[in-house]
C-alpha cells in the first residue's frame, strides 16, 4: 500500500502533496526531489528508487512527475498500474493533465485523491463512477447530468458492474467498434525480420440503454477450429455495417493483399494473448473463448491483444546507405505498400537518420511525397500524405559530411515509419460478430472500423 | 580580510531575508485569518481554498487550526473535503483542539447521504489521534452494520486504522472480528477491503493472530475475485499466494480457478496471478497441470513488454527471477526482447540481461548479430554490456566462439573508441577460454595500441601481447615503446600486465627479450611509486634469477579455465523473491528486509549502523544547501531511525 502521493512540476516544485499514512511525513517530498528530479544524472536510470526503507516510484507525463511512496514491500507492477490510471482519471477530467490544469484544479485533484486510495489501498478508479460524485462546477455545468441520489452512486461505486449505471437510455441504441492495431517491427540492415508484432485494441464506443448482455466474436483461430461451423457469420450482412459508407468486410477485404484475411474463406487468426476490460466474464473466456460482457457507457478499451504470427506488413522498406569516406553519405531508399489497391496510407511520415554532422541533402523523390531535412532531429523527413495499395516511392539522397576534428564514426541509427492505413488490419483480425441482449429487447446497430498504425517500425541501416 | 568582511555582511543579509520572509508570512496568514471569519461565504470557501494551497507547498499553516474549524459545519462538500483534508495534516500537531470538529464528524457519520457518512468515517481515522478514537469507536461500529455498501467498505478500512493507532481499542470492541464478518458481505468491494484490512493488522500484529484463512474462506474469496475490482482481486491473490493449502486437489482447484486472471488488463493482477501460480507450484504435482500453467503464464508475461516503459521495466525485473526459476520458460520467445531503439535505457538494460539469460545454443548466431548492433549505439555504458554480453555467449557456448570472435573483430573495425575499449577486454576473457584456438586474431589486435587507452583494455591488450608473444611479428618493439611511457600509465593494473607480458615474452625467446625483460624490471622496481608492482617485479626477478626453469613452469603454466559468473540469486532468495514476485524486492532482487524495518526487527536482523551517514540524512544536507537555507532543514522520514543507502 500506498504512503503517500505527490505531483510536481517539472522543477520539482510539489503542486499536490497527499499523505495517506503516518510513516511519512510531507519532506519525504523533497528527498525525492533531491535524489531524482534535481539529481544531475541527466538519465533516470530507474523508475524505482529506494532509499533507507523508503521506496518512489514515478512516472512522467507532459511537464508533470507523478511520484507514489511507499514503506513496505509494495507490489511495485500495482503502483504503476495505479500512476497511469490516475494519469488517466486527470486527462479525462481536465482534458490535458500539465502543471496548469493541476493547479487550476487542485480541489479537484485533492478531492480524487481522497477517494481512490484509502489508507494506501486503490479504490474504485472508474472514471465514469468517479464523475458522478466527485466533481467540481466546471465539471457539472458542462455535462448537465442531474445527480442522482447518493443512494444509487454508492451502490454503483460498490456494485458488481462498478463501471456502468443501470438507468441508461438512448433513443437509437448503437455500438461503435474500432479495432486499432499497431503493427511493430525490426527488420535487419540484410533486410530480414528480426521481429514483427501487431498489438491490437478493440475499442468501443456503446451507446446502448438499460443493462445490455453482449457476446462478441472474432475470427479468432482457437474459436473457428473448435467449431467450424461457426465460422460462417451469423449476422454478417444485417446488423453489421462499417461506417463511412463501405461495404462489410467480407466483400470489401476478400483479397489477402488486403490484409483482411477474409472471414468467408475460412481465414483466422491466431492470437498470441489478449488482455480484457474488468466488464468483461474472464472464467467464461478462459473455458470456451466467448467474450460475454455488459459494457460501460461511452468509449472503453474492450480488449488488447497481440499477434506474432503471419503479421501482413504493410510496407516493404528497401534502404541502401552508403557512406563514402567521410566526406558523404549516399541513400537509395525505395518503399512498397503490400496492401490492396483499393486502400491507402495517410499521414506517412519516414523518417531516415543523417549523421550530425551532415550539412547539405540533395534529396530526389520519385513517386509519391515530398522530403526535406530536418537539421534538429538528424534526419531527412519524409511525408507522404497519402499512398495507395501496391505502388512503390523511392528517395535518393546524398548528405554532404561536415569534416571533423576528432572523427567520431556514426552509429546509424534505425530509419523509422509512421502512417496510418484504414480498413487494413496487420494481422488478419476480423470482427465477426456483436450481439447486443437486453431485456426490453430492442433493436441495435453496430458499425465496425479498422485501422492499423505504425507501431515502432524500424528499419536498421 | 575582505572576504570575512563580505560574509559578514552576506550572513546578515541572510537573516534580515529571513526576517521580512517570515514577516510576510505571517501577513499572509493574518490576512487568511480574516478572511476565513469574514462573513460572505464565498471569501470564506476561497480563503480555506488558498490555506490548502499553501499547505500544499510546504507553508506552515497550522496556525489557522480554530478558524478553519470554525468553517467545518457546512453543507458544502467541498469545503467540508478541504478541512478534513487540513485536519489530516495537522491534526496530530494540535490534538487537544481536534477535540472542537469531533460533533461535525460524529453527526456527519449519522448523514442520511452515505457519501457523508463515509467520508467522515474515513477521514476520523486518518486523523491518527487517540483523543479521537473515543469518539469514534460508536459511530464506527454503526457504519460497520451500515446498509450501504459504501460506508460499510470504508468502515473496514478504517478498523485497520483504528488498530494500527491502539490495538487494543480495535480488539475490544469487537471491530477485528467485525471485519472478519465482513469476509461473508454481500458486496465484494467490501469483502476485498476486509481482506486488506485484515492482512495489514496481521502484519502489525506481533503474533500474526488477527486471521488465518480456513479452506471455507477460501472458496469464498474464490467467487468473489470474479466479481471483484481489479485492486480487489490483487488483495485476495495475495492472500491466497500465503496460503497453505491443505491438500493437493485443493492447490489445483485454486490455480485453475485464478488461471482466468492472467488476461486482467491490469498488470499488476497479471503479474500477481503468476506468483500464485509459482509458489503452487510445490503443492501441485500433475506434471500435466504444472505445465499447463507454465504454458499459460508465457503470453501474458510477454505481452506485459507493451505496457508502459515503467510496468516493462517491473516485468522484466521480475522474469530475469522467473527465468531462474524456469530456464527454458521463454527459450521459443528470444525475439520479443530485441531492444528498440527508442526503449528507455532501463528497459534496454533488462532486456539485455535477459537475452543473454534464455540464450541457447541454437539462437546463438542471431542473437551475436543483434548485440553486434546494440554495441554500435550511442550509451556508453549500454555498449559495455553488449559487448560483454558477447563475450559471455561465446564462453558459454564453445560453438559460438568463431563466431563470437568474427563479431568482435567487426566491431573493432568501427574504430570507435569506447566500443575498442571493451572489445579488448572481452577478447582477451574469450582467448583465456578457447587458449591457442584463435592465434591468428592476435596479430590484428595489436594494431590497436595506440587506441586503447582505458586501463582495463590496456592491461587486457598486455596480456594478450604476452600470452600469445610468438605469434605477433613485432612484440619488442610494441612492448619497449610501451615501457617508455611505463611511469605515465594511469593504473597498476596496465604496469603490472606490462611486466607479465614482458616476463613472459623473456620467458618465450630469452634472446629477444632479454633486454626488454631487464628494462621492465628495473623500472618496476627502481622508479614506480606503487609497491604492489615493485613486489611483483621484484618477485619475477628474483624468480628469474633463481631459477629460469622453474619461473617458467610458474609463468607459463595452463591457466585455470575461466568460469562466467552467472549472478544467479543464491536459491534461498530466489525462492522469496518467487514469492514476492511484482513487489519491490523483486525489482530490487534484494531481500525485502534489507529495506522495511519493521520486517528486519521481526527477523533480529541489526540494522547497519555504519550507513547511518548516507541515505536520507544526505539527501537533508543536500537539501538545505541546495535551497539556500530557505527551507529549515527537513527532518528525514523517520526520526532517527538509520537509513541505508540501496543503490542499483
Amino acid at each position: 500500500m500506498l504512503s503517500a502521493v505527490f505531483i510536481y512540476n517539472q522543477k520539482g516544485e510539489v503542486l499536490i502533496s497527499r499523505l495517506y499514512r503516518h510513516d511519512v511525513k510531507r519532506s519525504v517530498a523533497d528527498v525525492f526531489r533531491v535524489h531524482v528530479i534535481s539529481s544531475p544524472a541527466s538519465v533516470v536510470r530507474s523508475p524505482v528508487t529506494t532509499l533507507g526503507s523508503t521506496s518512489f516510484f514515478h512516472i512522467r507525463y507532459d511537464n508533470l512527475w507523478l511520484c507514489a511512496v511507499a514503506k513496505n514491500n509494495a507490489s511495485a507492477a500495482m503502483v504503476f498500474e495505479f500512476l497511469y490510471r490516475l494519469l488517466g482519471l486527470g486527462v479525462s477530467y481536465f482534458g490535458r493533465f500539465d502543471e496548469e490544469a493541476v493547479k487550476n484544479n487542485f480541489v479537484l485533484v485533492y478531492e480524487l485523491l481522497d477517494e481512490i486510495l484509502d489508507f494506501g489501498y486503490p479504490q474504485n478508479m472508474e472514471v465514469d463512477t468517479l464523475k458522478l460524485y466527485v466533481t467540481t462546477e466546471s465539471v457539472r455545468s458542462r455535462n448537465v447530468v442531474e445527480a442522482p441520489a447518493p443512494q444509487s452512486i454508492t451502490m454503483q461505486a460498490t456494485g458488481a458492474t462498478t463501471w456502468r449505471r443501470n438507468d441508461i437510455v438512448y433513443k437509437k441504441n448503437e455500438a461503435f467498434v474500432d479495432v486499432i492495431e499497431s503493427v511493430n517491427l525490426i527488420l535487419s540492415a540484410k533486410g530480414t525480420v528480426l521481429r514483427a508484432d501487431v498489438q491490437g485494441q478493440i475499442v468501443m464506443r456503446s451507446f446502448l440503454s438499460g443493462m445490455p448482455e453482449c457476446k462478441f466474436g472474432l475470427n479468432d483461430k482457437l474459436v473457428l477450429d473448435r467449431d467450424p461451423a461457426s465460422g460462417t457469420i451469423v449476422n454478417r450482412s444485417g446488423s453489421m455495417r462499417v461506417s463511412g459508407g463501405a461495404p462489410p468486410p467480407s466483400r470489401s477485404m476478400g483479397t489477402r493483399a488486403g490484409g483482411m484475411g477474409g472471414v468467408g474463406d475460412g481465414e483466422s487468426v491466431e492470437i498470441a494473448d489478449c488482455q480484457f476490460h474488468q466488464c468483461v466474464r474472464l472464467g467464461r473466456f478462459d473455458t470456451d473463448r466467448t467474450i460475454s460482457f455488459i459494457p460501460p457507457d461511452g468509449e472503453f478499451e474492450l480488449m488488447r491483444y497481440r499477434t506474432t504470427e503471419n503479421v501482413n506488413l504493410p510496407f516493404k522498406v528497401l534502404p541502401v546507405v552508403r557512406e563514402l569516406g567521410r566526406s558523404c553519405v549516399e541513400y537509395e531508399v525505395l518503399i512498397k505498400s503490400n496492401f490492396s489497391a483499393k486502400l491507402s496510407a495517410t499521414n506517412m511520415v519516414v523518417s531516415i537518420p543523417t549523421p550530425p554532422n551532415a550539412t547539405k541533402c540533395r534529396i530526389k523523390v520519385s513517386g509519391p511525397g515530398k522530403a526535406k531535412y530536418n537539421p534538429e532531429e538528424n534526419a531527412i523527413v519524409w511525408r507522404i500524405s497519402r499512398f495507395q495499395g501496391l505502388q512503390e516511392t523511392s528517395l535518393t539522397a546524398v548528405v554532404d559530411l561536415a569534416p571533423m576534428t576528432k572523427p567520431t564514426p556514426w552509429s546509424r541509427p534505425p530509419i523509422s515509419l509512421d502512417f496510418q492505413v484504414l480498413m487494413f488490419t496487420a494481422s488478419g483480425l476480423l470482427v465477426r460478430f456483436l450481439k447486443v441482449f437486453e431485456r426490453s429487447n430492442y433493436q441495435s446497430v453496430k458499425w465496425v472500423r479498422y485501422m492499423t498504425k505504425a507501431g515502432s517500425y524500424e528499419i536498421r541501416i | 580580510m575582505m572576504n570575512a568582511a563580505i560574509q559578514t555582511n552576506i550572513a546578515r543579509l541572510q537573516i534580515m531575508k529571513a526576517k521580512v520572509l517570515a514577516a510576510l508570512r505571517k501577513g499572509e496568514n493574518y490576512e487568511l485569518k480574516t478572511e476565513l471569519n469574514s462573513e460572505y461565504k464565498e471569501r470564506r470557501k476561497e480563503a480555506v481554498r488558498r490555506v490548502i494551497a499553501n499547505m500544499t507547498v510546504g507553508k506552515d499553516v497550522s496556525g489557522l487550526f480554530t478558524d478553519v474549524l470554525k468553517n467545518m459545519h457546512t453543507d458544502d462538500l467541498e469545503i467540508k473535503k478541504l478541512i478534513y483534508l487540513y485536519l489530516i495534516n495537522y491534526a496530530k500537531t494540535q490534538p487537544d483542539l481536534v477535540i472542537l470538529a469531533i460533533n461535525t464528524f460524529v453527526k456527519d457519520a449519522e448523514d442520511s447521504n452515505p457519501l457523508i457518512r463515509a467520508l467522515a468515517i474515513r477521514t476520523m481515522g486518518c486523523l491518527h489521534v487517540q483523543e479521537v478514537l473515543d469518539y469514534l469507536c460508536d459511530p464506527l461500529r454503526k457504519c460497520l452494520k451500515d446498509s450501504n455498501p459504501y460506508v460499510r467498505k470504508t468502515a473496514v478500512m478504517c478498523v485497520a486504522k483504528v488498530y494500527d493507532l491502539n490495538a487494543e481499542v480495535a480488539e475490544e470492541n469487537g471491530f477485528i472480528e467485525g471485519v472478519r464478518e465482513s469476509l461473508s458481505d454481500s458486496n465484494t468491494m467490501v469483502v476485498s477491503n476486509a481482506v486488506s484490512a485484515l492482512v495489514e493488522m496481521n502484519d502489525m500484529a506481533p503474533n500474526q493472530d488477527i486471521w488465518k484463512l480456513d479452506p471455507g474462506m477460501v472458496g469464498k474469496l474464490l467467487t468473489a475475485i470474479n466479481e471483484c475490482i481489479e485492486w480487489g482481486q490483487i488483495a485476495i491473490l495475495e492472500t491466497l499466494v500465503e496460503y497453505v493449502p491443505r491438500d493437493e486437489k485443493e492447490a489445483e482447484n485454486i490455480c485453475e480457478r485464478v488461471l482466468p486472471r492472467l488476461q486482467h488488463a491490469n498488470g499488476s493482477v497479471v503479474l500477481t496471478t503468476v506468483r500464485l501460480l509459482l509458489k503452487y507450484e510445490k503443492y501441485v504435482r500433475r506434471a500435466d497441470l504444472l505445465s499447463q500453467f507454465s504454458k499459460k503464464m508465457v503470453p501474458p508475461l510477454i505481452t506485459l513488454l507493451s505496457s508502459e516503459p515503467e510496468i516493462q521495466y517491473v516485468a522484466l525485473r521480475n522474469i530475469n527471477i522467473i527465468l531462474q526459476r524456469h530456464p527454458a520458460l521463454l527459450s521459443k520467445e528470444i525475439r520479443v526482447f530485441f531492444c528498440r531503439y527508442n526503449d528507455p535505457i532501463y528497459v534496454k538494460y533488462e532486456k539485455l540481461d535477459v537475452l543473454v539469460r534464455i540464450c541457447s545454443e541454437r539462437n546463438v548466431e542471431p542473437l551475436l548479430n543483434e548485440l553486434k548492433e546494440y554495441a554500435k549505439e550511442v550509451d556508453v555504458d549500454f555498449v559495455s554490456r553488449a559487448v560483454q554480453a558477447i563475450s559471455r555467449l561465446a564462453i558459454r557456448y564453445e560453438s559460438a566462439a568463431e563466431k563470437a570472435i568474427k563479431v568482435l573483430q567487426e566491431l573493432l573495425q568501427t574504430k570507435i573508441n569506447h566500443i575498442i575499449q571493451n572489445v579488448m577486454v572481452a577478447f582477451q576473457e574469450v582467448l583465456r577460454r578457447y587458449p591457442n584456438r584463435f592465434d591468428s586474431v592476435v596479430e590484428g589486435l595489436c594494431e590497436y595500441i595506440d587506441e586503447v587507452d582505458e586501463p582495463d583494455a590496456r592491461a587486457a591488450l598486455f596480456w594478450i601481447v604476452g600470452e600469445y608473444s610468438e605469434h605477433v611479428a613485432n612484440v619488442s618493439n610494441i612492448l619497449t615503446s610501451s615501457l617508455e611511457s611505463f611511469l605515465e600509465e594511469k593504473d597498476e593494473c596496465v604496469q603490472l600486465a606490462l611486466v607479465s607480458a614482458s616476463v613472459k615474452f623473456f620467458l618465450k625467446s630469452p634472446q629477444k627479450g632479454q633486454s626488454l625483460v631487464l628494462k621492465a624490471l628495473q623500472t618496476a622496481t627502481e622508479k614506480c611509486a606503487n609497491p604492489d608492482v615493485r613486489d611483483r617485479a621484484y618477485i619475477y626477478w628474483r624468480l628469474l634469477s633463481a631459477d629460469p626453469n622453474a619461473a617458467r613452469s610458474v609463468v607459463l603454466i595452463d591457466k585455470p579455465p575461466i568460469e562466467l559468473d552467472d549472478a544467479d540469486l543464491s536459491p534461498q532468495l530466489l525462492e522469496e523473491l518467487v514469492n514476492e514476485l511484482g513487489c519491490v524486492s523483486s525489482v530490487l532482487q534484494k531481500p525485502a528486509k534489507l529495506f522495511v524495518y519493521k520486517l528486519a526487527e521481526k527477523a533480529g536482523v541489526p540494522r547497519d549502523s555504519d550507513a547511518a551517514g548516507m541515505g536520507l540524512d544526505e539527501a537533508d544536507s543536500a537539501v538545505a544547501g541546495g535551497s539556500g537555507g530557505s527551507a529549515s532543514g527537513i527532518d528525514a522520514t523517520n526520526d532517527g531511525e538509520p537509513e541505508l543507502l540501496i543503490s542499483f
